[in-house]
């Protein structure tokens, strides 16, 4: 059972490689609020983070 | 598609170099290095510009060469400090990312995530990109240079290692640090705005 540690760890990894112990951390989600809602912020942070970043700025519009 | 002339007229050069600016100085942190960014990779465009078909083209191909430029500068900048060596800083951040979990692994009552209500109508707003300024500049400083690597200048975490030349397990590790400083301290200037200094 991963504890939420280490589902920190993993979910903050996803956004930088593939996972190999992703359904262990579907798993933990399921039932686990505070990492559920941390996943969220880590997601929120990259959107606000590509705002100013390299895609963003190099797009002609 | 037909190539034409890319248009390299006076106001497309004034609004492209405004950008660059903005965005190689969100980057260095450094508005000298920066303009030198700038203007070398603007040289190089118009040595170019006879290849591209319009602007959008020219204007990917101008950020990349400023892209370049920009990480050659911050691996100087990074090569003269040891890496792997945790600094005060780092190791200060550690204890309190240790701290917000319990002895089996479990976050403490205190320090679990909070609800963030919808930061989805916020996400555009001018205060939020100056609260992630002000956060990011609260991070040890090659914590956030590691993280601006991956999340503004967009590299693969495999180009962070081989550019500074350190483990994956260390660019990793460091970006999840800096995800962790970075959430707890959009949180509490979430939760109390008016400590915001600016």
């Amino acid at each position: 059972m991963l504890s939420c540690k280490q589902a920190a760890r993993l979910m903050s990894d996803a956004h930088d490689r593939p996972l190999s112990l992703k359904e262990r951390l579907q798993l933990h989600l399921l039932y686990c609020l505070g990492c559920r809602r941390y996943q969220r912020q880590l997601r929120f942070l990259g959107q606000l983070c590509r705002q100013i970043g390299f895609s963003h700025f190099s797009r002609d519009d | 598609m037909t190539p034409s002339p890319a248009p390299l007229d006076d106001r497309f050069i004034a609004d492209i170099r405004r950008d660059m600016l903005r965005f190689a100085q969100l980057q260095l942190r450094d508005a000298s290095l920066a303009e030198d960014a700038v203007q070398e990779a603007l040289a190089a465009a118009f040595a170019g510009q006879q290849q591209f078909a319009g602007r959008a083209a020219l204007k990917t191909w101008v950020f990349s060469i400023l892209r370049n430029k920009v990480v050659d500068l911050i691996r100087q900048q990074v090569r003269t400090i040891n890496l792997s060596a945790l600094s005060d800083d780092d190791r200060s951040l550690d204890e309190t990312i240790e701290a917000l979990f319990d002895e089996g692994g479990h976050w403490q009552a205190e320090s679990r995530p909070n609800q963030w209500g919808d930061p989805q109508s916020a996400l555009h707003t001018q205060h939020f990109l100056q609260v992630l300024d002000i956060c990011l500049n609260r991070l040890p400083e090659n914590t956030a240079r590691i993280f601006m690597m991956r999340e503004m200048l967009e590299l693969e975490s495999e180009e962070i290692c081989r550019t500074l030349a350190i483990s994956s397990n260390l660019v990793h590790v460091t970006l999840h640090r800096a995800r962790q400083g970075l959430r707890r301290c959009l949180e509490s200037q979430w939760l109390s705005p008016g400590e915001v200094p600016c």
